[in-house]
């Protein structure tokens, strides 16, 4: 019999064993659970999480699928600390996309790179309104934040759908549901490198994790805002009893952590689709969750959290290519993830106990 | 017309047992957010049980299993190992989708026989109401009977305010002696029982074939339904109706070609959700004791 004995502070070394642990034994089992279903545990232990590393320009596309994890769980990282549950990010990288597309479709024939920073700007406004829906619900009249964030995702996904079979429908699209292409100045474009030429699909909107991940560790520990969101998440009575204004802070982390999902949304389609489609992001708002935990809701923890994540993302696409596996998958492995990874916390307050029956 | 509401009542069914399944389950102080992945095992869980066993009945079952055995991984680590409920049903969502995406690879294209209906002697010769409400499938039946069962249970029994004590206070239950984490297992896997039931009702009766995510949300309409009803068995009824009722609307309006675009009707049923929600919330105050107090705690029971 196993108990749990409260520890007298908090351990530091399962905040470092914890992840690494819950890794290998997310590997165990999902390939146990592999292996059960009647699939060769080690090709597929290859394909998902060796394969990525195969060669340079996929090593590249691991970092440009990291790009919107990263973004998306910096923001969920706010709103995760001050325990506001916002998991309707996906809907938010949606609607933030379709703004901003929709906004530069209106200019033709802009070329100016400079445009994409108004892009992303456009992109952070609609991806903070649709977040703005249950921060306002949740602070005038306490609606759960969890069931109308999720709700709106249903809605954006919709939405998206019929503004590009509809209104945004190239008329020279040969009935695909697409809109035109975007102008130059809102594309977003590779990096070249000197004497290889392109790696992948490696492009400039990388660089925005550079600045995102050193102003986002600064804000959460060196700020007051920071502070207040963590002791609004971690004790909220003192928090109140402090004079923290909660309904501020709430809305605030849901309004950024919208708006980072929105700029995510403008940076993929902008350096990797060229336009709008029905379909935009690919499940990045709803990773990104696991993302944010997995870097223990922490900007340098979340940057690897996201290598990781897009690293599996990409073997699973693998997979389903070589051995047929449905891209699905990944979400047997992220669950497991999560549920191992969340044990760790507990750990780390708790010592395991072995009760001998009596 | 008759036609029109046995597809309400069809509509609604998952809705509603995955709903009460989860009231259980919260007022217990458990919140499990993963009552669309309990739903989704469910659905296919039954679809290999009556391609395997080809008796849609083997369904119920199998589809009951699947959501006791997501259940169970959730009571693990939340109710044992005391994880972040919230975090861990949203895993439980998101593991579910992708196990059932791999479990549910090989039925794709494969089509199940429909659970039969059955009439109920003299009940069903009643004209209009008798159709509607005497001439249903076994699943229809057992949720009205565990509406009751559960009304009953949780008023009456000694066992249900059991329940309720430990979902209002669970260390006050704790000391005068009763096994928390015990009682909290048994409704989490109770849940997750009518969650699978649910979903099993979907490829058994509304569309008998497989696809990825075939819930389409219904397990977190079904919590927001626990929501809209107040904690109160009965009133999951009228809300699955609701639902139901808004859900056919929008179809039945794009099958005849209402002015509306398609995806605009589609929205419908989310979007209602967020206005039930909201307009509940008035009663649902903080003041208010409708809302298990210990909803969403982990319990650390001192030894």
């Amino acid at each position: 019999m196993i108990t749990f004995v409260p520890r007298d502070k908090v351990s530091k070394n399962w905040t470092i064993i914890g992840p690494i642990l819950s890794i290998f034994l997310t590997v165990f089992f999902g390939l146990l659970i592999f292996t059960f279903l009647g699939y060769n545990p080690l090709e597929t232990l290859y394909q998902v999480f060796l394969s990525p590393f195969s060669r340079i320009d996929r090593i590249s596309d691991i970092f440009v699928k990291a790009c919107p994890l990263v973004i998306v769980g910096i923001g969920l990282m706010l709103c995760f600390r001050a325990n506001v549950w916002n998991i309707g990010a996906e809907g938010q990288f949606i609607m933030g996309t379709l703004l901003a597309g929709s906004f530069a479709l209106l200019f033709p024939s802009v070329e100016t790179k400079f445009f994409i920073f108004i892009m992303m700007v456009i992109g952070f406004i609609g991806g903070a309104l649709w977040a703005f829906i249950p921060a306002i619900l949740k602070t005038k009249l306490n609606v759960n934040e969890i069931l109308v964030s999720l709700m709106l995702v249903y809605v954006a996904m919709l939405f998206i759908d019929f503004i590009v079979r509809g209104p945004l429908r190239d008329p020279m699209s040969f009935g695909f549901p697409l809109s035109k292409p975007y102008p130059d100045g809102a594309i977003i474009n590779k990096i070249p490198f000197p004497g290889i030429g392109y790696l992948g699909q490696l492009h400039y909107g990388i660089l925005l994790i550079l600045l995102l991940i050193p102003i986002s560790w600064l804000f959460v520990n060196k700020t007051l805002s920071g502070f207040k969101i963590n002791v609004l998440g971690s004790a909220p009575k003192a928090a109140k009893f402090a004079g923290f204004k909660q309904n501020t802070i709430t809305i605030t982390v849901l309004l950024i952590s919208g708006g980072l999902a929105g700029v995510a949304g403008v940076i993929e389609v902008s350096a990797n689709i060229g336009q709008l489609q029905p379909e935009v992001s690919f499940g990045y708002g709803f990773t990104a969750i696991i993302v944010a935990f997995l870097g223990r809701l922490n900007p340098i923890g979340i940057l690897f959290a996201g290598i990781i994540i897009a690293t599996v993302k990409l073997g699973a696409d693998n997979a389903q290519m070589s051995m047929g596996i449905p891209k699905v998958v990944t979400g047997l492995f992220e669950g497991i993830l999560l549920f191992f990874l969340l044990t760790g916390e507990t750990l780390q307050k708790y010592k395991i106990k072995w009760l001998k029956d009596t | 017309m008759d036609a029109l509401m046995l597809t309400i009542i069809a509509t609604s069914i998952p809705l509603l047992l995955a709903a009460t399944g989860e009231l259980i389950t919260e007022k217990s102080g458990v919140l499990n957010l993963g009552v669309e992945g309990m739903m989704l095992s469910g659905a296919v869980g039954a679809l290999g049980a009556v391609l395997w066993l080809e008796n849609p009945y083997f369904g119920i079952i199998a589809g009951g299993l699947c959501g006791v055995l997501m259940a169970s991984i959730f009571s693990i680590f939340t109710i044992n190992f005391m994880t972040n409920q919230v975090a861990t049903g949203l895993g439980l969502t998101i593991f579910a989708t992708g196990l059932t995406g791999l479990a549910g690879a090989p039925l794709v294209g494969k089509t199940v026989p429909s659970l039969p209906k059955i009439e109920i002697f003299l009940l069903s010769d009643i004209p209009f109401i008798g159709e509607i409400l005497f001439k249903q499938d076994f699943i229809a039946y057992l949720s009205v009977a565990i509406i009751i069962l559960i009304t009953y249970f949780l008023k009456y029994s000694k066992s249900g305010i059991v329940l309720r004590a430990v979902g209002d206070d669970h260390q006050s239950a704790h000391s005068v002696g009763y096994p928390v984490k015990k009682i909290r297992w048994y409704a989490a896997c109770f849940g997750g029982m009518c969650a699978g039931i649910g979903g099993a009702y979907i490829p058994l009766v509304l569309t008998p074939h497989w696809s990825e995510g075939m819930t389409a949300g219904r397990g977190w309409i079904a919590l927001a339904l626990v929501v809209f009803a107040s904690w109160i068995p009965w009133r999951i009824i009228v809300g699955a109706l609701i639902f139901g009722g808004i859900t056919i609307a929008q179809l039945v309006g794009q099958a005849r070609g209402w002015p509306i675009p398609s995806q605009i009707l589609s929205m419908m049923p989310y979007l209602a959700t967020i206005v039930a929600l909201t307009m509940i919330s008035g009663r649902i105050s903080k003041s208010n004791s409708v809302v298990p107090a210990s909803l969403g705690k982990p319990f650390f029971d001192t030894q």
